[in-house]
């Protein structure tokens, strides 16, 4: 399975856009891109993932990382758009309570 | 020439000589087992392809010139076969040295978990916990204290293999030291936290579930951080309920505070604790429903709980065609009487 990642600028967001499954193999790619976007400071980063089907506990650690590092930057992290079965594992992690998890899904030009 | 050169010379020499003569299958199968002679005997292409070209110079009278020369280029390009077939050998040796201390590292894992069956009159108690390969990164763990309290655990440490493992054994001796919160569910994992929080990769995580059982009141007293939810076995109405917690995973943040939540056993009834390997079985590329588990546990329900998991592991298995993608563990308590 495959990751395409899509990083759009959005009314004063960064949105980053991502089509296929987010797990072992492909965590790595989404590392890479979301890293430089946590460097800056007072950003609003939000994931869209509308077009995710799987998130494994691998993906899952990415975004955590990701969270860890825009909190000394005094950014801000969001998850949209997140498919029940996805969103069922932010909810068992907890991680929704640390972040931000909305069901609007962000839109793609 | 050494002796075992001379051999091989005078080996290959018949071999030749007799299938120019009578193209025999028979002598198409001695060349296999002499070829087979040779790579044990470390004998390298380049090796072969001159000991062809003495022989035939010596059973050949006037081989042409162009033939011989021929073999120059030959041999040229079975050197770096031979290259090829060395690093082969050499990684061969290094893969069987790390597979052995691989296997060293799988036993000293296993020695963390606790190996003594639990001894409770009013319980029935089973256990089953696999990994997907050699090493685990989910970890489970029972004891009974001197008032006959049991304490149980199953963690699951992010990905598998040799990470997950070494992250593990962080779990095991964190609770070590702990014993006073044995009965405290929320506080134990309060403390974990700040233990794992410090130690792991800030992409690293772990999911715990701790759960304390109380056998004079029959209750157990239960939190989670971020585990895959257990079911609840009610034997009045023979229904699964979900046993849904609250709690961020270990490891994200210094100071979180847990729930605790707790359920009254009646006998019959029996508390189903899993790793995400259970429920993140993959069948024909499908996830396994919970319900479909709720399914399987209820068919195995009237055995021993020991026979129980190991029955549920099996069906499950065999379901994945043998091939756990993930660390399996299942973890049941039951109320008897």
């Amino acid at each position: 399975m495959n990751l395409n990642v899509n990083i759009q600028e959005n009314n004063n967001e960064t949105v980053v856009f991502l089509d296929g499954e987010v797990d072992v193999y492909t965590a790595s790619i989404l590392k890479e891109k979301l890293n430089p976007l946590a460097e800056g400071t007072n950003q609003s980063i939000v994931v869209d993932l509308a077009k995710v089907n799987y998130i494994d506990s691998t993906g899952l650690g990415v975004f955590i990382g990701v969270l860890k590092a825009v909190d000394k930057k005094g950014s801000n992290l969001k998850i949209s758009g997140a498919n029940p079965r996805v969103k069922r594992l932010f909810e068992i992690t907890g991680l929704n309570e640390v972040m931000d998890v909305e069901e609007d899904q962000r839109k793609e030009v | 020439m050494t002796d075992t050169k001379l051999s091989m010379y005078q080996l290959y020499k018949e071999i030749i000589t007799d299938y120019i003569r009578n193209k025999s299958e028979h002598t198409l199968y001695s060349a296999q087992k002499l070829s087979m002679e040779m790579i044990e005997k470390d004998m390298s292409p380049e090796e072969m392809v001159s000991l062809h070209l003495s022989v035939i110079k010596e059973i050949v009278d006037d081989l042409p010139k162009e033939v011989v020369d021929s073999f120059d280029l030959l041999l040229e390009v079975m050197i770096g076969y031979g290259l090829a077939h060395r690093e082969h050998l050499s990684l061969r040796d290094r893969q069987r040295q790390l597979e052995s201390e691989l296997n060293v590292a799988a036993r000293m894992q296993k020695s963390l978990l606790p190996n003594e069956p639990i001894n409770v009159e009013s319980l029935d108690f089973g256990v089953v916990s696999v990994p997907a390969g050699k090493m685990s990164g989910d970890y489970y763990h029972y004891i009974v204290d001197e008032h006959g309290n049991i304490g149980v655990a199953v963690a699951d440490v992010i990905g598998k293999g040799v990470p997950a493992a070494m992250c593990m054994s962080m779990i095991k001796y964190a609770m070590d030291s702990l014993p006073e919160q044995r009965l405290q569910p929320a506080a134990l994992l309060e403390n974990l936290n700040r233990v794992v929080e410090r130690n792991i990769d800030s992409d690293m995580f772990i999911t715990m579930v701790y759960g304390s059982y109380d056998p004079r009141e029959h209750r157990f007293f239960f939190a989670s951080a971020g585990h895959e939810p257990g079911f609840f076995y009610r034997n009045s109405t023979g229904e699964f309920e979900d046993m849904e917690t609250k709690g961020l995973v270990l490891g994200v943040s210094p100071k979180i505070h847990y729930k605790e939540y707790s359920l009254q056993l009646s006998p019959g009834d029996f508390i189903v604790l899993l790793s995400d390997g259970v429920t993140e079985s993959r069948v024909d590329g499908d996830f396994i429903e919970r319900e479909q588990l709720t399914e399987i546990i209820n068919k195995y329900k009237h055995l021993p709980v020991q026979a129980l998991t190991e029955q549920v592991y099996r069906e499950l298995e065999k379901m994945q065609n043998f091939q756990l993608k993930d660390d399996f563990t299942l973890l049941i308590l039951r109320r008897n009487v």
